[in-house]
This record gives structure tokens, sequence and C-alpha cells, in this order.
């Protein structure tokens, strides 16, 4: 049998990244969320917010274990699937994964201890400053492994002998010049992630007409947040690209489908790249649109495609509709977001159903965001493991393709069902609410007395209302 | 290139390893012991005894993990592809006793959720052994990069470490449990310590006259003179350990019984560094040989030298914040 082993190892770590990725998204800004309504819990003394943040918190737990044992996973693939890599860059890259280990990991898992498990041991003070240093310790996690993914986009503060990579100067291999947008650009995107899942189960609450006091809370907590970050997000995105551009001219141009970089670029609002015939077809543009963005002049000119042979140029098409997916559900949450604030300030957001209905369903928003936008800056970067550094194709392990293609299975298989459960799970926890005093804890559904309880559930709803 | 560097990193990293070990080794052992409890509040009692814990302590394989690469580029890009199929039979193992933690606080029926973890626990433990068994008797490489086949590793003595794994874990999770829980949970957990010692005696007893029988470097190493005058006592002392560990678990004694397994771990493991150091991957890469550059070794030691006692300190503190046995209703959070 013939196995790739470069196409199924990259398919592998595609696999397993992604599958990662959905948590830390969700966690950092869950951390920073729980963190929060506890600090408000401790100031006001007002229940609701402690009712959230134990809700929020068992929600977190079930994420962040998920998050805990997929990262495991990655930490050990850079060996048995990427050796090379792992040899070539190690000595510049380890350091950048140890700080992280040891600046967040440990403090994340230790403190979630005594905030999960700490109430009744601990007082309100420390249980909240267990929150505060959770989120801190995510927020820290994000700085080095983003710090290491854009010393891999544009390296700097290296010297290369005998075709490996030796450190020159920390501080701009941490702070290399691509880092600060990255950095900046993740971090918020997992602030609204978090935001649009936050706002999706207050609006199903409200719809739902339970938990009407924590509903309302979590509305506007979550408009609050987003009706700025969302906006803020596109500024940022902007910068990231300019800097891009400057970097990685190449990525930049398979994102515009830009063949030819004698002549301004048109931005192209749906086009299928040939990569063939170095054109695109059925392209719906805007003439010059990419040059204005990108050179902030209407004829300015930048690198095209064919700047580069083939060899050297990344898979177009999905780099193209990658950052498309994403720039599109940007602007949807922006949307969102923008006309939440304005029902909020016409007095009518917990009226409006028509909008509560389609928020509710849109907790996805950012998780696909997140997705689409690491597809397009991985992908954008090869053929290139390290831009210019190394190659993807050199970088693998001695590893014969019947065994990464035995592991691949494996992995989908078990993801499959992990992936299945936790949101099963995070779905129950969802629909059994956060717990306060006048919401005594439902029995579970199914239990034999389900019917009974449904009534029951009513009648806690008139006494609220 | 400085020759201690490398030589520091080796102990930071085999620290690194101990504290896993030992830690997960615990939490891991309570979940191979998890089908013997008899009632479902029992399994309540048994995962209670280590949800606090068990993320942190599986940080410490992260740490090694890492640790490996950042100090040891070399070895860590030889090991891995080396030892694929078990290291990633161990991270899926991992990844299903990991969510059952937290699955099975939401979940109705908990049958599934009890075996993923205890049948992760399990698999973890050997794979675990397996990778050990599997440096122990040695990778090929040629040109700095691993030579083998997909399956080298699979040889008897792997699979008796594998389950020589499974029986140590299971003997930390049994005076783990004697130490944390109270009743019918720590009275059985007695009775499975002392099986499980026995078992632990065994395999460490095979693992000892084995390699030095397969491997004459390792019989040099031990029984060459002036070598044997001052290695004779590794061997007594675990022996007057195991023997003091069966009394104290008779005397129904709490803490000293877990002390003594780790005791006994770490005295395995002596044994095992006495046995390979300076190999990092036996029989032909040192940790000089397989070290990264100084300037990357130097500024991760600045880096661990800060944080590394920070860490120790609060998760002390946690420790000592959990201490005490596990409370009822303790297992929800």
């Amino acid at each position: 049998m013939a196995f790739d082993p470069v196409l199924l190892a990259r398919l592998q770590f595609a696999f397993t990244v992604t599958f990662h990725i959905i948590f830390p998204s969700f966690t950092i800004g869950l951390s920073a969320y729980i963190a929060t309504l506890g600090v408000m819990w401790v100031r006001s003394g007002e229940e609701r917010y402690h009712h959230l943040m134990r809700f929020w918190t068992r929600i977190f737990a079930v994420s962040f274990a998920m998050g805990v044992v997929s990262g495991l996973v990655l930490s050990y693939q850079f060996g048995t699937n990427w050796s090379r890599f792992s040899l070539v860059v190690g000595n510049v890259v380890g350091p950048l994964i140890g700080y992280e280990v040891l600046t967040a990991f440990f403090l994340e898992a230790t403190f979630l201890g005594v905030l999960l498990f700490g109430f009744n041991r601990v007082p309100p003070w420390l249980y909240v400053l267990s929150g505060a240093i959770v989120a801190v310790g995510t927020a820290m996690s994000a700085f080095w492994i983003l710090s290491a993914n854009s010393w891999m986009q544009s390296p700097a503060g290296y010297e290369l002998k005998d075709s490996i990579a030796y450190p020159t100067d920390w501080l701009a291999v941490i702070f290399n010049p691509t880092f600060p947008y990255r950095f900046a650009h993740m971090l918020n995107a997992a602030y609204l992630t978090t935001g649009f899942v936050v706002l999706a189960v207050g609006a199903r609450y409200l719809i739902a007409g339970r938990h009407i006091e924590e509903g309302r809370t979590m509305l506007r907590m979550a408009i609050g947040l987003t009706a700025v970050l969302a906006p803020l997000q596109l500024v940022i995105g902007d910068q990231h690209g300019l800097d891009t551009l400057k970097y990685q001219p190449i990525k930049i141009a398979a994102i515009e489908a830009h063949w030819d970089g004698a002549k301004p670029g048109d931005f192209h609002i749906f086009a299928w790249p040939d990569e063939k015939t170095e054109t695109n077809r059925f392209a719906l543009s805007i003439p010059n649109g990419s040059s204005l963005i990108l050179t902030h002049r209407l004829h300015g000119l930048f690198q095209g495609l064919k700047s580069v042979p083939p060899a050297d140029r990344p898979p177009v098409p999905i780099v193209f509709f990658a950052f498309r997916i994403m720039l599109a559900l940007g602007f949807l949450m922006i949307g969102a977001a923008l006309f939440g604030a304005f029902l909020w300030w016409r007095g009518t957001l917990f009226e409006t159903r028509w909008y509560l209905r389609i928020m509710a369903h849109t907790w996805w928003i950012g998780f696909v965001a997140v997705i689409a936008g690491w597809v397009t800056t991985e992908s954008g970067r090869q053929p290139w493991i390290v831009e210019k550094i190394l190659r993807t194709a050199d970088a693998t392990s001695p590893v014969i393709g019947a065994s990464i293609f035995v592991t691949l299975v494996l992995f989908v298989l078990a993801y499959g069902v992990v992936f299945s459960f936790g949101i099963y799970y995070i779905n129950r926890l969802i629909d059994r609410g956060p717990e306060g005093p006048s919401a005594p804890r439902r029995p579970l559904a199914g239990a034999p007395i389900t019917a009974a309880h449904g009534s029951g559930g009513h009648g806690e709803l008139v006494q609220r209302g | 290139m400085e020759w201690y560097l490398p030589v520091i990193w080796a102990g930071l990293i085999g620290t690194a390893v101990a504290m896993y070990v030992i830690l997960d080794g615990f939490d891991l052992g309570v979940g191979i012991l998890f089908p013997f409890a008899r009632k479902e509040r029992e399994r309540d009692q048994m995962m209670a005894s280590v949800a606090p814990f068990w993320d942190g302590n599986e940080t410490w394989l992260i740490l090694g993990g890492g640790g490996l690469w950042v100090a040891f580029p070399q070895a860590y890009a030889v090991i891995m592809p080396a030892l694929y199929l078990p290291v990633i039979v161990m991270l899926l193992a991992l990844v299903f006793r990991g969510v059952a933690f937290e699955f099975r606080t939401v979940s109705r029926s908990k049958a599934w959720l009890n075996f993923a973890f205890s049948a992760g626990s399990a698999l973890a433990a050997f794979a675990q052994g397996v990778i050990l068994g599997g440096l122990i008797q040695g990778i090929k490489v040629s040109d700095g990069a691993y030579a083998g086949g997909p399956l080298d590793w699979a040889t008897p003595f792997a699979i008796i470490c594998g389950l020589a794994m499974i029986f140590g874990y299971g003997l930390l999770g049994a005076t783990w449990l004697t130490l944390k829980t109270e009743g019918p949970v720590a009275e059985r957990a007695r009775g499975q310590a002392k099986f499980l010692l026995l078992g632990v005696l065994a395999f460490m007893a095979a693992v000892s006259l084995w390699t030095p029988y397969a491997e004459p470097r390792i019989y040099t190493r031990w029984f060459s003179l002036p070598n044997f005058y001052f290695l004779w006592p590794v061997p007594l002392v675990t022996a007057l350990v195991a023997f003091a560990l069966w009394r104290w678990i008779d005397q129904k004694r709490e803490v000293l019984p877990f002390l003594a397994v780790i005791a006994l771990f770490l005295l395995g493991y002596l044994g095992l560094v006495i046995s390979d150091f300076p190999y990092l991957v036996p029989p032909s890469l040192t940790v000089w040989q397989t070290a990264a550059a100084p300037a990357s070794q130097i500024f991760m030691l600045l880096g661990t030298l800060v944080l590394l006692p920070m860490i120790l300190g609060y998760i002390a503190f946690v420790y000592w914040l959990f201490r005490g046995k596990v409370r009822e209703g303790e297992s929800y959070h």
C-alpha cells in the first residue's frame, strides 16, 4: 500500500490541532468571564453573579479537560510526526513551549482544582482569585504559543549553522515581527468567541422564559463586550494583514488570489482561483479593492503569486476561501453585536424575539471564524513549515505511512467520540441552567419524575415572573 | 560547550519525570483499581480523592516531553519516532481517562465513563511501561535519526515493563486511597496494596536480573569493581523499604505506606539511572551528544530556576488545601 507519510502527517496534525484550538478559543475567554463574574459578585454581593460564576465554571471544567488532553497530544506530536522540525528549530522554538508549560500550564491546572473543588475550603476572595489566576494562565499560554507560531511565520533573532537554527537574540525571537498582531488578533478572537457563546445562552434562556435574571445579565455583558471587540477585531485584522504583506507577501497574494504583481489588485468577493492557468474564474470583484486595502492607494502594487515558482506557492483555493469565510463571519459578528447594542439602547433588547432567536443559534460563529483564520495563516505559510528555513515536506519523522495512517484513524475515532459527548454534556449543563435558591437543582432529565418536573419548571418560571 | 549544562538539564528532566511518575502515578493507579470498587458511591469517593489534582499531575508529563525537546532536541527527535505507536496509544488513553473525570460528573449513565476511566488509566500505564522498556533495551540510530522499524519496541521485555507499570501505579493508587479515604474503600485498598507489592517486587527483580544479563554495559556498570562497593546498598535498601511497607500496611498506618511506595519508585528509578547514565538514547546517544545549544539551555535554565520553586510552592499549597480525608459531597463541583 502506498501511504504518503508527508501528506498523512499533515492531515493528522491538521486534524488534531484544529480539534484542539476549539477549546482554547473558548476557555481563554470563558476563564476571563468567570473571573469578571467573581469580581462582580465579591464587590456587589449580588447572588446572580455567583450563580453565573458557578454555572460557567462547570462548563469551563468540561471544555478545559478536552483542551488539556488534546493539547498534551500536540506537545508529543512535534516529536512523533515532525522530528526533523523538532531538531532544526528546537533550539529556538523549544524554549518558547517550555516557558508556556512553566508560566501557564501549571498555573492553570493547579488553580483550576481550587476553582472547581475548593469552594467549601477557601474564603471567597481566594476562590475568586483562583479564577483570575486561571484566566491569566490561559492568556499567558496564548502569549507563548502565539510567539512560537509567529516565529515560524516570521523568524527573527537566529542564525543558521549546518541548517540548524540557533538563537542569537531572545527578545527578537519572542517579539518577532508578526507576533504582536497575531497575539492581539487571537486573544481578541477568543474573547469574541466566548462573548457569542454567552450571548447565545442568555438568548436561549430568555426565549424559553427560564432563568430570566441571569439570562438578561448574560445578554447585557455579552453585547457590551462584543459591540466593542468585534469592530476592534476588524482594525487589528487590518493591521495584521499589512504586517503580513511585509513578511509573507506570497501568503497575502494567495489570500487575494492576486496572480500578476504588475497590475493593481482587485478584491474578489468570490472567485475560483485556478492554479493551472494562474487566473481566477467566475470572479466577482471590486476593482482595485485589494490595492486600496493593502497599499492605501488605488493603483498601488503588491507582489503577485507569479513572482515565485509554483512549488513555492501555498494552496491558493484553501487560503483564499478560508480567509473569506473568516471575513464574512467577522462582518456578521460586527453586525450582530452592533445591532444588539442598538436594541439595548432603544430598550427593546429583551423583547426583540426574532433577534434573540437568531442569536440563540449562533454560538458557533466565533469557533468557525477562529478555525478559518488559522487555516488561512497555516496554509498560507506553505510550502514552508518555518518560513524560508524549513519546508514542510522536509520536516517529518522517519515513520512509515502505515503507522501514521493507523494513528490518524484512531485520532479521528477517539476525538469524534470525545467531541460528541463533550458537546452533549455541555448542552446538558446549559439546559440545567444556573442554580439559584429560587431555582433548586433540577433532577436530571429522564429520571422517573421528569414528567412531574416539567410542570415544576414552569412553576419556577411563574414564581420568578 | 560547558559540560555541566547538559548534566543539570538531565537532572531537571529526570526530576520532572520522577514527579510525573509519582503524582500522575497515584491518580492513574486509582483508575486501575476503579473496576474493583463495588458501589457507585465508592467510585465517587475514589474519583474525588484525585479530582482536584489530576490536571496538575499530568502537566508534569508535558514538562517531561517539552523539557526533553527544549534541552535535548536530538534525543526527542529520535525517541518519539522510535516509540511512535506506544506514545500515541498512551496519549489517546490519557484523552479518554482525562475527559472521563469531567464527563462523569455530568453524565447520567456512568458505566461507559467508568470503563473509559479505568481502561484509559490501565492502558496509559501499560504504554508508559512499554516506552520505558523500549528505551532501556536500546534504540537503533544512524546519522542522528531513528533507523529502526515501527514495531522494534515490541519485545517480551517491553511488555513485562508495561505490566510492571500497571502493578506499580496500582500500588501507588492503593496507598493513596488508604491515605485519603475511609471505610470499605480504604479497607479494600490495603488488601490490594499487599498483593500489588508482591507483584511489583517480582517485576523489579525480573528487570534487575534481565537488564545486566541482556546488556553487557549494564552488567559492567553494576558488577565491576569498584562500582559494586558503592552500588550494593541499592537493592538492599529496596528490600528494607519493601519489608517496612508490608509492616506499615498491616499496622494500618496511613501516610507511611504511601511514602514507602514513593521511595520504592525512586529506588527503581535510581537503578535505571545508574544503569544508563550518561546515555539518553541507549546505547548510542549521550546527554552531551543530544544537548540543545548552550544559549537555549541557559535561557531555559534561568526561567526554570525562578519558576520551578514557585510551581512547587503553589502545588504544595493546593495539596495542603485539600488535605485530610475526602469529605462527603466533595465529589461534585
